[in-house]
């Protein structure tokens, strides 16, 4: 909402205050100023000028020549403008002027000739160019005759006021008009204001005899007021109300027009003129549109019509959209001398679908969206009426036609001072409770510290006691609060398991050299299914996709996070920044239904991807490059980390290296993935060799909690015992060290390949791995006798299960 | 034999003098205190000795054994010190060359500001809860006061899932849930992070996926000056003790009365300036006084209970805190970005 200070001013004096000043009060009580802004950049020595003369330049056809009386004497001035013309009262930049841009008017000469000055347009003395008349849009400004010759033209076009901006919540649509606005400054500054009668004379003549006005739903349409104005001359507005609009963001039209937007800005109703002779009968009806009728609005476009929107007809054809726009076909034009006046109310809901429905979003809309003062429509009418009789000739007619079945009646709210200051915290006395709504303008009956309000219908947002103890407050003033703490019992606050290991989990990575990264939950449908982990594509039958994205990509939501992360890296390697590891830890989605129809599984998960060189240290000729095992070693700290031993199967997993690929296991259950993304996927991305990961942090969440923690340390020394087996080369490490640490259970409690060997002295096809066995017990000192039988236990079991052969 | 004695031990002291190898001294040590060295062969002699001078010379030669055996033991010590002296001084090296250098990763920075936040009221007796992301309509609108059809549903345009199921556009409905576990008769006091999501299009100010972190506290006898004290500590800590803050009225479906709060700007002292927009405040957080409705519908009779909520963005936070000016950085994850905030 844009307020005029020089309006208000008009409506209750706050000359007391500075324009920054007021923004604050205002602010600080209820209303946000977003900003105070001059309408135009400032203007001086502009005054009214008399064009005595107006010929063409002797050396120039485009040029006139004029002489301008500007009161105290007579310039000559060379005018360019198409609309220039003997006998126009026009705004005179006298020489010294200065107009916006810095621009100073200094005496000239044009083409040989004197020029002293400079008629502008209104676009020159720093009007928006939307904010211009058509009729000014190509040419100069032309005061209205009345005016006084070498009058300031600059507070005479208004451009002397200030804006105030108004940030209004959508629970304070009374403050969407001039009178609003008044009734909650004087609120703020404890000043007087109250909106002015109407003061209307009509003819002998009754509206009755020439209109008449049936509702068929009066739910959507429960006040419908119909005047009827005859003798109209359309032409232009009076200035002063020009001003007015413009200054409010609405561009003049003419003074039918804009009487109705000024009644719309000064009593926030808006109201629609029809043209009596071009209604098509004297019968207004509204009804709900059938569906799939059409109408032509006002912007000339053909609108569809659903049974939900109400319309306002002839008896037959629309004529309006209710509370939306007018139609095209009874639109006031220049030749229009007799109008009906529609003054009503409509449901909010209805409205709003219809404006939705339309993509019509107007001053009109907006103000019938939230609900207007059920004791201002008929108001808002009588002084349309007013102002119609006074600057457009009109003839009233006696009364109005309506349908009426409006509740107009006040909301009674019950408050009492002690549970108010209960609630606030505060001290406030009854004197001080009654003064604020005093100032407020409430009619309240006062019993003890019992107060019965009747709130006025312009404030149609309270309704219940919270709402007045918001009004009581924030007269009161938020600032006047005092500070204090909850009394109520104190629990310790903190972090529950979970949320530690959470952060344990970050921390790790983090120390691990990894950068953490938040990628967008919603992804392109294909990114969403991509390098998903093995247990999660089983358990996700369809992906969880937006009814009405915005793009497609971000459209459907992820069931793993490596491909934005994949995205993340090369969006960097892009830049030169290659040498990256990420990691994030997020939700993904998984739904087990075909169509959703409950809330997705949203599954914890910590996934990872690194690129380029993982360490570098020239001078020292150490250099290592990111690779499977860099990646594996970092799931591995986090594993030491949980304390819950992870195991690896190589597997094949879409867009993921054949060769290079494992699945990682938690006590046998599968909860994730590592390895390197697929050359052909890294080329499509512009990267180097890649490795990712992917686990669930929930299952090792769970597991962690499983566990037993803090295990003595034990007090018995440990037996070391090496073992080199020669195996054919596709048999793994990872196999044989299950097979150890079974044969080897209860005694071996820790296995470690130390050597791999592949080459001379070895069969093709064969390679060699040495491992070290830790046998302890806890709680005894071991035998050698045995730790050999044990020892030779495994042996027999990797020579049965992997035709192992003890390397010599 | 006095005299032979002291001879010797002159003779041997000048030859460990001399010596310039452990092996040297190790030579001189055999010759003189050697088993067939001379001082024992003085030793020998010794019965020809009166009774009277054999403890004597006993004596001497005993010290003339120690004091030898002592000058051998600080010269072979000197030596093995200039040897190994020698040898560090062949190892030294150039400190300046540089470093091999250590693996540091880090947090993201909303994860930094959202633990801080986290962290400030956990101190104050909070504790923090999560939820789901995708949201029924029930608990992201429904029980938060905004019923189907209400207007207020236009100020955050949501990514629905179906007509039930939407992307949270706040993290509010795990406040809801939360309140509603409780049967009506629990304090509550938790502080809510997470993912939120609404329909806008990606720019330099807005983000389809954002930040929140929500606070709610529910008991018998919460007043708005709780909220107004709690707030302050809050901001004191988060953003300095020198700065103040301003709680204005404002509108929220979710509470009543609404508060918006802003912090004194830091870069104009609150004279005004382009950051604050000339009012010389900056805007911070939004809450308020729980809407009774919004009390009644998770269970509590809003006679007896009332409480306080508040919620804010860390995006903003962030980027009034450290000058990020556009909101994308977040989530592009620019690696020159993360790193910077590493310290923060
Ligand atoms: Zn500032």
């Amino acid at each position: 909402m844009l307020v005029s200070l020089n309006w208000l001013q008009e409506y209750i004096d706050v000359s007391r205050y500075s324009p920054e000043e007021l923004a604050e009060i205002i602010t600080k009580t209820g209303i946000e100023v977003e900003s105070v802004e001059p309408v135009a950049e400032e203007v001086t020595g502009v005054v009214v000028g008399y064009v005595r003369s107006c010929e063409q330049h002797p050396n120039a056809d485009k040029l006139n020549l004029c002489q301008v009386d500007v009161g105290e004497e007579t310039l000559q001035i060379v005018c360019g403008a198409p609309n220039v013309a003997e006998g126009q009262k026009v705004p005179v930049a006298t020489p010294g002027a200065v107009l916006p841009g810095n621009f100073k008017i200094k005496k000239t000469k044009l083409r040989g000739e004197e020029s002293n000055g400079m008629i502008c347009s209104l676009q020159e003395l720093g009007v928006d160019e939307k904010d211009v008349p058509k009729e000014f849009a190509d040419g100069i400004f032309v005061f209205p005759e009345d005016v006084e010759v070498g009058a300031n033209a600059v507070s005479l076009l208004n451009l002397d006021d200030l804006i105030i901006e108004l940030g209004l919540t959508p629970n304070r649509s009374d403050a969407l008009s001039m009178a609003g606005v008044a009734y909650e400054v004087a609120a703020a500054i404890d000043g007087t204001y109250e909106l002015a009668e109407e003061n209307v004379k009509t003819c002998g003549e009754k509206t009755a005899d020439h209109v008449s006005v049936v509702v068929e739903d009066s739910e959507a349409n429960p006040y419908y007021g119909a005047f009827i104005i005859k003798d109209i001359q359309v032409g232009p507005s009076p200035l002063w109300m020009r001003n007015r609009l413009t200054a409010a963001g609405i561009r003049p039209i003419n003074n039918v027009v804009d009487i109705t937007n000024y009644v719309l800005m000064e009593y926030g109703q808006p109201l629609h003129a029809f043209d009596y002779d071009r209604f098509g009968s004297h019968t207004i009806v509204t009804r709900r549109a059938k569906d799939g009728e059409k109408m032509t609005t006002l912007d000339d476009q053909e609108r569809t019509l659903k049974s939900d929107h109400l319309v306002i007809t002839n008896g037959e054809k629309a004529h309006a959209i209710a509370g939306v726009m007018g139609g095209a076909e009874s639109e006031v034009q220049d030749d229009t001398t007799t109008i009906i006046l529609e003054a009503a109310f409509f449901d909010p809901s209805v409205v709003r679908e219809a404006s939705k429905d339309h993509g019509l979003r107007s001053e009109s809309s907006t103000r019938f969206e939230k609900g207007v003062d059920p004791n201002r429509v008929e108001r808002a009418g009588l002084r349309a009426c007013e102002l119609l009789a006074k600057y457009a000739g009109g003839t009233v007619l006696d009364g109005v036609v309506s349908h009426d079945e409006l509740d107009r009646s006040e909301k009674q709210v019950t408050v009492n001072t002690s549970t108010i200051n209960d609630r606030l915290g505060t001290d406030i006395s009854n004197e001080d409770i009654a003064d604020i709504f005093r100032r407020l303008q409430f009619n309240y009956d006062q019993n003890g510290d019992e107060f019965h309000v009747s709130v006025p219908t312009r404030r149609g947002d309270i309704t219940i006691f919270e709402d007045m103890l918001e009004e009581v407050a924030r007269i009161y003033g938020y600032d006047n609060l005092p500070y204090t703490l909850p009394q109520g019992a104190s629990q310790a606050g903190g972090l529950t398991l979970e949320q530690l290991l959470k952060r344990k989990v970050k921390a790790y990575f983090e120390g691990a050299g990894l950068h953490e990264t938040i990628t967008y939950s919603l992804t392109h449908e294909d990114k969403a299914q991509m390098l998903v982990s093995p247990e999660v594509k089983e358990k996700s039958v369809s992906p969880v996709a937006l009814a009405m994205p915005m793009s497609e990509d971000h459209g459907t939501l992820r069931l793993s996070m490596v491909p934005e992360l994949l995205e993340s890296l090369s969006y960097n390697v892009a830049r030169k920044q290659e040498n990256l590891a990420f990691y994030e830890v997020g939700t993904v989605f998984i739904s087990e239904e075909e169509k959703v129809t409950k809330q997705p599984e949203e599954m914890l998960r910590a996934s990872g991807a690194l690129t380029g060189e993982w360490l570098s240290h020239p001078w020292q000729q150490e250099k290592k490059s990111v690779d499977f095992f860099v990646a594996k070693g970092i799931l591995e700290g986090l594993s030491e980390q949980l304390d819950l031993p992870f195991s690896y199967e190589k597997t094949k997993l879409d867009h993921m290296h054949p060769g290079r690929t494992a699945t990682v296991s938690v006590n046998g259950k599968v909860i994730g993935f590592v390895g390197q993304v697929h050359p052909k996927l890294q080329k499509q991305l512009g990267l180097k060799e890649t490795y990712v990961f992917d686990v669930n942090l929930e299952v090792l969440i769970e597991e962690y909690k499983k566990e037993e923690k803090f295990q003595t340390i034990p007090r018995h020394p440990s037996v070391s015992r090496d073992i080199a087996l020669v195996v054919d080369e596709n048999v793994t490490a990872g196999s044989i060290e299950a097979t150890i640490a079974e044969a080897g259970s209860p005694l071996v409690k820790d296995v470690q390949v130390f050597d791999l060997y592949q080459g001379e002295h070895l069969d093709e096809g064969k390679k060699s791995l040495a491992f070290r066995l830790l046998y302890l017990d806890p709680l005894r000192t071991l035998k050698d006798q045995e730790v050999e039988e044990t020892h030779n236990a495994i042996l027999e079991a990797v020579k049965s299960q992997h035709q192992a052969e003890l390397r010599g | 034999m006095k005299e032979r004695l002291e001879e010797l031990q002159q003779e041997a002291l000048k030859k460990v003098d001399q010596a310039d190898s452990v092996q040297g001294l190790k030579d001189v040590r055999v010759e003189y205190l050697g088993k067939k060295g001379p001082i024992t062969e003085v030793l020998r002699g010794m019965g020809k000795l009166s009774k009277e001078e054999r403890p004597v010379i006993g004596q001497l030669a005993n010290d003339v054994r120690e004091h030898i055996a002592q000058a051998i033991e600080t010269k072979q010590t000197a030596l093995e010190d200039a040897a190994l002296e020698k040898q560090l001084e062949e190892e030294s090296i150039d400190v300046t060359l540089p470093a091999r250098p250590v693996k540091v990763g880090g947090p993201h920075l909303l994860t930094s500001i959202v633990e801080e936040i986290e962290d400030l009221f956990i101190g104050m007796g909070f504790e923090i809860k999560e939820g789901p992301e995708v949201e029924t309509d029930y608990y992201n609108f429904e029980a938060l006061n905004l019923p189907k059809g209400h207007p207020a549903r236009d100020m955050q345009d949501s990514f629905y899932v179906t007509e039930e199921l939407l992307m949270r556009t706040h993290t509010s409905p795990v406040q809801a849930r939360t309140m509603g576990a409780k049967d009506g008769s629990e304090p509550v006091k938790m502080i809510c992070p997470g993912k939120v999501y609404r329909r806008d299009t990606d720019d330099a100010t807005h983000s389809h996926q954002f930040t929140q972190i929500e606070g709610l506290l529910v008991d018998k006898n919460v007043r708005m000056s709780d909220l107004k004290g709690v707030l302050n500590a809050f901001a004191k800590q988060m953003f300095g003790a020198d700065r103040e803050i301003r709680l204005r009225p404002s509108f929220f479906p979710f509470t009543e009365p609404s508060v918006e709060m802003d912090i004194s700007c830091k870069v104009c002292g609150g004279k005004g300036c382009s950051v604050c927009k000339g009012t010389g405040w900056i805007e911070i957080l939004g809450g308020g006084m729980v809407h009774p409705n919004v009390l009644e519908m998770a269970g509590y009779d809003p006679k007896e209970y009332s409480g306080f909520a508040f919620g804010m963005g860390p995006e903003r936070i962030a980027m009034l805190k450290y000058g990020v000016d556009d909101i994308r950085h977040f989530y592009t994850n620019d690696i020159r970005f993360l790193e910077q905030y590493h310290k923060a």
